[in-house]
């Protein structure tokens, strides 16, 4: 086990280095430059110059990116192009923030979409199945910004119940969860129709197997039916959950930027327009770290919960 | 299950209940700037940065006087009691500086925090040397050569040539505080625990979040002590996001809402507040090519445009109609020969008159280079595409380039070379505050890139004459009066097309009090207070 976490953490540097350099790559094929952003238009050619050899822009672009790994290697992400704040430091807060909401969204998705998902399975056919069928699609096909718009509608604008936008962190924990709360709803919409979807057809699969009717003809409870076929189901809604947990964590630049939530994809967003490139690097790298240690995690659980799979 | 959703409903209801108490005499803005701007003095982010953090924690020596809204800001005495050009050489001017004055360290004001300022800013081997503050701001101050203390409250600046447009630079330059630079000796940590001798200190610094201001009750002016005892600023780039946040009662006062919820907002309360300020928006083109190096086919396309369709149906009565550099009632609109009016026909006929029939002979393809959104850029997708149509109605033919912002201002930059050979004009909205931004960068020959940008390019004897006329004529009216003539010609002539001035517009619930909106780029708002 050991010497497979271990083989599986070596393969994850060339994949950290590949996307480090296609995100470094794509920023500098992208037209615009980090400058445009940060200084006026009306900006001497000696002032615009003096910038770029400040921010190390005037050097060729594999010097550029060689130079970045070095210091990331040691630790030092760089310093932000904008606000010439160290990187790691604005990772560090985004990074927070993001975490909260994927967790609190992921808590919401995992737990509302496995009921469904369930509930839909075992009532496969019937009106009950139809209606969660239903929400599971409702929740894949809506586009999340857009649900997000309309929660702000409803619960902002409208009832004037919970916050619009950012992250307050005036109001304590109350007003911080209050902040959390639509970002919460929007971001878990799709990841709940996935689980609902996945978690039904696994249900499925294994209720369809022989051993669940030999379970039924020895007379065992339904509970105890239910509790087989939810541990045999169990290894592939795991690896959808990881990989959910792991779009929560980085896909939510429409929804971040929707309710202005000062997450990774906030931040991403605002790099991304401004050309920051060391926080746009800095942030994807660690976002691509977090996907390659999560895809791991769920390698290993699944092989806890079915041996089998560590033979093949 | 059911206990799940009974939590789940129970944990909703007492958040919702859990209210948002706003603080008593707190203003909460949201700005359009997609990050705080820099607060550590010489700030970024365009004339937002100004409005906001600039000229609210820190002061130039001279004042713009933002209190009126029926006439332009003048000139006023900041933390320099008066100034003047000397009479025996007048390439030196004498600032005398106002005493008493302390910065919000506790350190007082005085000629050395001046020198130390400009250093900053002018001195690449001063140790307080900020590139970045320095990039965004010393174009400003191009003609600040060297400065010369004289005694603790007296400074002597000298410029490279004579001009009046010194105290028109001056603003620009905001003095930070020498003892707080000392403790820190770094700007990004200087920029975190500022320290100016403006009306409104730093309370709360969270980067990319928020910028919390308080009063500062020891303020040098009583007049401009602040009502509000703090002033929370949240960078809020997306428009439906300022407009949710001011809906749901999270901000008092939003920065430019969208157009199309203007007319909603009033009916449910809020205060729209507009004004004219020297803001414009048009096309810059490029005069040594192909269509529109025809003084007949500019003339043509500005007589297409329908300026009045573009601000009343698309733009909801948030600009004006603009048929040059400067606005009617501007003092330096003049008596142009041109009016520019909506008239199709009478474009037809110039063009016409100048050898286009419209169907076998027209003005060659253009192309212009515009933006999909932007600071300043108003709505530039629907506003190009009905300019599109009104200049094809009359016969000129133009394709729409749409770019990301960024990049065009980066274009912008590179002027009609290169990447831009194939273009014609470049979509890019401009201020008009001062000689310089007006006219002087655009209008004059020695303004041609890499000196400055006008990029056109736009070179014209009589301008150029003008101009330096301008510079050397210290009386303002007369200076004025100049510069009237300079706007006549640049109409006369056509380099843009003039299309409209934004009426900048801001929304505000109806407890914010006492905003007066200036013809300015800026707001006082020392003046504004928020009702229970």
């Amino acid at each position: 086990m050991w010497r497979y976490v271990g083989r599986r953490l070596l393969l994850a540097i060339p994949t950290l280095l590949g996307a480090s350099i296609i995100v470094f790559a794509m920023v500098h094929l992208a037209p615009g430059d980090p400058i445009a952003a940060i200084l006026p238009v009306d900006a001497s050619k000696e002032q615009i110059e003096d910038t770029k050899r400040a921010y190390g822009f005037d050097k060729p672009l594999p010097v550029q990116y060689l130079k970045w790994l070095g210091r990331v290697v040691q630790g030092d992400l760089g310093k932000s192009i904008a606000t010439r704040r160290a990187v790691i430091l604005d990772v560090r807060d985004s990074l927070a923030n993001s975490l909260m909401l994927a967790v609190s969204s992921s808590l919401l998705a995992f737990g509302a979409g496995i009921a469904l998902g369930l509930l839909a399975a075992f009532t496969q056919g019937r009106a009950l199945d139809k209606m969660a069928s239903a929400i599971a699609v409702i929740g894949v096909s809506v586009p999340h910004y857009w649900a997000g718009i309309i929660l702000i509608i409803i619960f902002s604008v409208q009832l004037n119940w919970l916050p619009a936008m950012g992250a307050s962190s005036d109001g304590g924990l109350v007003g911080y969860l209050r902040h959390m709360a639509l970002p919460t709803i929007a971001l878990a919409l799709i990841p709940l129709g996935v689980i609902a979807r996945v978690t039904r057809s696994a249900a499925l699969d294994i209720l369809n197997q022989e051993f669940v009717l030999a379970l039924r003809a020895k007379g065992l409870a339904h509970r105890r039916v239910f509790a087989h076929v939810v541990k045999n189901a169990a290894p592939q809604i795991i690896t959808v959950l990881g990989l959910q947990f792991g779009f929560q964590l980085g896909g939510s630049v429409l929804v971040e930027a929707v309710f202005s939530w000062p997450g990774t994809g906030y931040l991403l967003n605002l790099a991304i327009f401004q050309r920051d490139m060391p926080v746009l690097q800095g942030v994807i790298l660690v976002l691509a770290t977090f996907f390659v240690l999560l895809n791991l995690l769920v390698d290993v659980l699944q092989t806890y919960i079915d041996p089998r799979i560590a033979r093949h | 299950m059911t206990r799940f959703i009974g939590f789940l409903v129970v944990a909703a209801v007492s958040l919702a209940l859990a209210g948002s108490a706003s603080a008593e005499g707190t203003l909460r803005i949201g700005m359009t700037a997609a990050d705080i701007p820099y607060t550590g003095g010489q700030t970024d982010n365009g004339f937002e940065g100004f409005r906001f953090v600039g000229y609210q924690i820190y002061e130039p020596l001279i004042n713009w006087d933002l209190s009126r809204s029926d006439k332009l800001p003048s000139l006023v005495p900041g933390l320099a009691e008066s100034w003047e050009v000397s009479k025996s050489d007048p390439r030196k001017w004498i600032f005398k500086l106002r005493k008493n004055v302390k910065f919000h360290d506790g350190s007082a004001f005085n000629a050395d925090a001046v020198l130390f300022t400009f250093d900053s800013i002018k001195n690449k081997q001063a140790a307080q040397f900020d590139q970045y503050g320095s990039a965004q701001i010393s174009w400003r101050l191009s003609a600040l050569k060297a400065m010369k203390k004289l005694d603790d409250y007296t400074i002597e600046l000298e410029t490279p040539t004579v001009t009046s447009f010194v105290p028109y630079q001056i603003v620009y330059m905001v003095i930070v505080s020498p003892a707080q630079w000392n403790k820190v000796k770094d700007w990004r940590k200087f920029a975190e625990q500022p320290s100016g001798t403006g009306p409104f200190k730093v309370a709360r610094f969270v980067p990319r979040e928020r910028l919390e201001l308080e009063a500062n009750k020891g303020y040098w002016d009583p007049k401009r002590t602040p009502k509000v005892d703090k002033v929370v600023l949240l960078p809020m780039p997306e428009p439906t996001t300022r407009l949710a946040a001011l809906r749901s009662g999270q901000v008092d006062w939003i920065e430019v809402p969208p157009p199309d919820s203007i007319a909603q907002l009033k009916g449910s309360g809020f205060q729209i507040v507009t004004n004219k300020y020297p803001h414009n928006w048009g096309h810059i083109l490029r005069l040594d090519k192909e269509p529109w190096n025809n003084k007949a086919v500019r003339k043509a396309a500005n007589y297409a445009i329908d300026r009045v369709g573009i601000c009343k149906n698309l733009l909801n009565d948030t600009c004006v109609p603009g048929t040059g550099v400067a606005y009617k009632g501007h003092p330096w609109f003049g008596n142009p020969k041109e009016t520019y009016d909506y008239d199709p026909a009478k474009a037809k006929e110039i063009l016409k008159a100048a050898g286009f029939d419209g169907i076998s002979k027209r003005p060659a393809r253009a192309v212009a280079l515009i933006s999909t959104s932007g600071s300043g850029q108003m709505l530039p997708l629907a506003m190009n595409e009905l300019i599109q149509k009104n200049l094809k109605d009359v016969g000129i033919d133009v394709d729409l380039q749409p770019i990301e912002w960024n990049s065009l201002t980066q274009r912008f930059r590179i002027g009609f070379t290169g990447e831009n050979a194939g273009v014609n004009a470049l979509n890019i909205s401009f201020n008009f505050l001062e000689p310089f931004s007006g006219f002087g960068r655009f209008f004059h020959s020695k303004s041609v890139p890499p000196t400055s940008v006008n990029i056109m390019p736009f070179v014209n004897p009589e301008s150029d004459r003008l101009l330096d006329e301008a510079e050397k004529t210290f009386d303002l009216a007369k200076q004025d009066a100049i510069l009237a003539k300079v706007h006549e010609l640049v109409v006369d002539e056509a380099p843009w097309i003039f299309v409209v001035h934004d009426l900048n517009p801001r929304a505000m619930t109806s407890k914010v009090k006492g905003f007066v909106p200036p013809q300015s780029w800026f707001v006082d708002l020392t003046q504004v207070s928020v009702a229970r």
